[in-house]
């Protein structure tokens, strides 16, 4: 199953290598992972989706919890939460085919940032499985490049039952 | 005008970083440094000239580190020690292991090349946080010469609470001669760093209760009661509640293991009476220990009518190989004697039967006919002639076990040995660090040939610093665990595990050490009175049984109970 655990770690060189080098080393799989500052200059947060039976997961957490540098972890598994991805995706775009294209971006609510005679690049956000069917409805045209940012969530009523610590 | 003037003369004083190294350590209460000369750590070393700090020079930073962890074994201190950038770091790295996973308190300071010439493949630069973060329970590089003090500070705050283990300090060397303020010690402040030493009181109660009501209950205890120095509350526990106790290799002292209430060792090489008590029992009672996979056999039919309850200062270890019915988290001091207030004396007569049998079925035993000289029987022979009061430390490997079976131990921090990284060529260094801990006391590394071949250039450290330590080497010419495994599971094809031994007694006395050889097995007694008599570091080359394996077994990947060897002597 999939988790979205959330990390408040101190803006610090090497924090991020601790979380990766722990992954690594204790065979858990990271999904994606996203990192980004807050409105606190000496916090980060860090947003990792990792798959793993409910065990593994709670290892996770708990191993998380134990990094001197990591001041709270969360998962969000079972709370009301919202998710996002962003994604840039450029897509082969023949002057016929961009009328259908315009339709499929406006369907999905995303923007067009960059247009050439050739391609177009398309900006979306939402939930994974949105961007997921964005790729989908866009391979017929050909896929040139496309980057995920990886999946950012926060908790709908800013607290969550699973906090740790 | 004058409030001016006072403004001015209130000015902390300033001093160099190296300075404040030092003042900072003797402030934390280091009274001994163990560690090796380098470039970058010069002014540091200039500054210790004209401390009031002992300093031990091993000849290898990996002894060096050795020590430091024995030191802090046997004393329960904070052990330092310091190395230069580079290699001198990257030397110390398997120190730092074996401390991260025997949970033992060590600050280690390392040189590091000047700020400006981080990253540029300067003459002896390593990534020295990067290489040693996976093997530190914390580390740090300090870039601003007013944080040295306080980040040593918090290194020895975080080796020492919670579960201990080692932590790192890098600094530059410009950090080193900084001319910096002196500041007043800050509040530790690490907002991620949170300890939880109170057990929740609804679950010292529920483990209560299970204890209480268990018929057949098991104390599995490790080396976290000794690191929390709560072996007497955990000793007036099992006596109150009348239950069994079983240490591992690392809680071995825990309880007097001459209590009728011990069941000594558990697990792979674990006491026959142990490993049986585990799988019957209806309540196993974990303190300090954490399922290692050395202790549990196969997992899936580990203690199998056992309700688990699972105390631990570290909430990752709850519930990470197996699953606990009742977790406690925090320092097993607290716990237990909080749940000494609710324990009541129950009987157990039947269960105290069982293992009696059991204790009296299947005794430790090795041929004592034998002609040849028995491994067992010069640890007995050292046991007997020592009273059992020694400090006993070791290498890895059969000799180990041996050591672990044959000595029975009194009180916690007697027994000093590598448990979870298993590294060979820790004996000879404990040995130096417990002496350096336990001045005029007796220090004897029962080690093997093969471990004492990896670090034996320390004998230099021993006789530079007249360290009357007494290395009894169990020598059978083969790396003796390899071969038993080699022996029992790969068709005792013996691949490269035999070596060309030097004559050791020759070494130890090239050295400046004493060293005599015994090969004789109507000598080992008489050997043993000269070994203890001797005031200088001395080592004694048994020449043993070559092919003694160590029993009992459980093979790696069987349960428990089904031990091999106990059935041995009676073929013999």
């Amino acid at each position: 199953m999939k988790h979205i655990i959330s990390a408040l770690v101190l803006n610090k060189p090497g924090v991020l290598a601790h979380v990766a080098g722990m992954f690594a080393a204790r065979a858990f799989n990271i999904d994606s992972l996203a990192v980004g500052r807050t409105d606190d200059p000496s916090l980060s947060r860090m947003t990792i989706v990792v798959v793993g039976d409910d065990r593994v997961v709670e290892q996770v957490r708990k191993q998380l919890a134990k990094i001197v540098t990591i001041v709270k972890v969360q998962d969000f598994v079972g709370q009301d939460m919202v998710a996002r991805d962003l994604m840039l995706i450029t897509v082969s775009c023949p002057g016929e085919k961009r009328a259908e294209i315009q339709a499929l971006i406006e369907m999905f609510n995303a923007k067009v940032v960059d247009i050439s005679s050739k391609s177009v690049m398309v900006e979306v956000a939402g939930p994974e499985t949105k961007i997921e069917a964005f790729i989908d409805s866009c391979r017929p045209y050909g896929i040139k490049n496309v980057v995920r940012t990886g999946t950012v969530a926060m908790a709908r009523y800013g607290r969550t039952q699973a906090e740790n610590q | 005008m004058s409030n001016k003037t006072s403004e001015t003369t209130a000015r902390p004083p300033r001093k160099p970083g190296s300075q404040i190294i030092v003042d900072t350590l003797i402030e934390q209460g280091a009274d001994v440094l163990f560690g090796y000369l380098g470039g970058v750590v010069l002014p540091l070393f200039d500054k210790l000239y004209d401390a009031p700090i002992r300093f031990i020079i091993p000849r290898h930073e990996q002894g060096g580190c050795h020590m430091a962890d024995a030191y802090a074994r046997a004393t329960g201190k904070v052990g330092v020690v310091i190395a230069t950038s580079g290699p001198g770091a990257t030397n110390l790295t398997t120190g730092l292991a074996n401390a991260m996973m025997d949970s033992v308190p060590i600050v280690a300071i390392t040189g590091q090349v000047r700020t400006e010439l981080i990253g540029n493949d300067a003459f002896q630069e390593a990534d020295t946080t990067g290489i040693t973060r996976p093997v530190t329970k914390h580390n740090e590089i300090v870039k601003d010469p007013s944080l040295l003090a306080q980040t040593i500070r918090e290194a020895f705050y975080i080796a020492s609470t919670g579960r201990p283990g080692p932590v790192l300090v890098d600094i530059p060397v410009d950090m080193q001669t900084a001319e910096i303020e002196v500041m007043a010690p800050a509040p530790i402040k690490l907002p991620g760093y949170r300890i939880r030493e109170q057990g929740h009181a609804r679950q010292i109660s529920a483990a209560a209760q299970a204890i209480n009501d268990a018929q057949r209950p098991v104390l599995y205890v490790g080396g976290g009661v000794i690191a929390a120095n709560a072996s007497q509350e955990l000793r007036t526990v099992a006596k109150k509640a009348n239950v069994p106790v079983t240490m591992t290799l690392m809680g071995l002292g825990c309880l007097d293991q001459n209590d009728p209430l011990s069941l000594d060792m558990l697990g792979m090489h674990g006491t026959a009476y142990a490993n049986y008590a585990v799988q019957e029992c209806d309540l196993l009672i974990a303190v300090g220990s954490r399922f290692d996979d050395r202790v549990t056999g196969k997992l899936k039919t580990f203690a199998p009518h056992a309700r688990i309850i699972h105390i631990d200062v570290d909430p990752a270890s709850i519930s990470k190989n197996v699953r606990v019915d009742i977790p406690v988290v925090g320092s097993a001091k607290y716990i237990l004697t909080e749940l000494e207030k609710e324990l009541v004396h129950r009987d157990r007569s039947e269960w105290f039967q069982r293992i009696n049998d059991w204790k009296k079925r299947h005794p430790l035993r090795y041929d004592t006919k034998a002609d040849t000289i028995k491994p067992q029987y010069i640890i007995e022979e050292i046991y007997r002639q020592t009273h059992g009061d020694a400090t006993i430390v070791t290498g890895v490997g059969q000799h180990q076990m041996w050591a672990a079976q044959f000595y029975k131990y009194k009180r916690p921090r007697q027994f000093i040995t590598s448990g979870g990284l298993g590294t060979m060529g820790f004996g000879l260094p404990a040995a130096i660090g417990a002496q350096i801990a336990r001045p005029g006391e007796l220090v004897i590394d029962i080690d093997g040939d093969s471990s004492f071949n990896m670090t034996m250039n320390e004998l230099c450290t021993a006789v530079q610093y007249e360290l009357p330590i007494k290395v009894c080497l169990i020598n059978n010419n083969f790396m003796g665990m390899v071969r038993q495994w080699q022996h029992l599971f790969y068709g005792q094809r013996y691949s490269c595990s035999s070596l060309q031994n030097p004559d050791f007694a020759k070494v130890a006395e090239a050295f400046g050490a004493v060293g005599f050889t015994v090969k004789d097995k109507a000598d080992v007694p008489g050997a043993v009175e000269k070994m203890l008599a001797e005031n200088r570091p001395c080592v004694v080359d048994f020449h043993v049984d070559p092919e003694e394996n160590v029993w009992p077994m459980v093979a790696a990947g069987k349960s428990l109970h089904e031990m091999d060897g106990l059935d041995i002597f009676e073929m013999a």
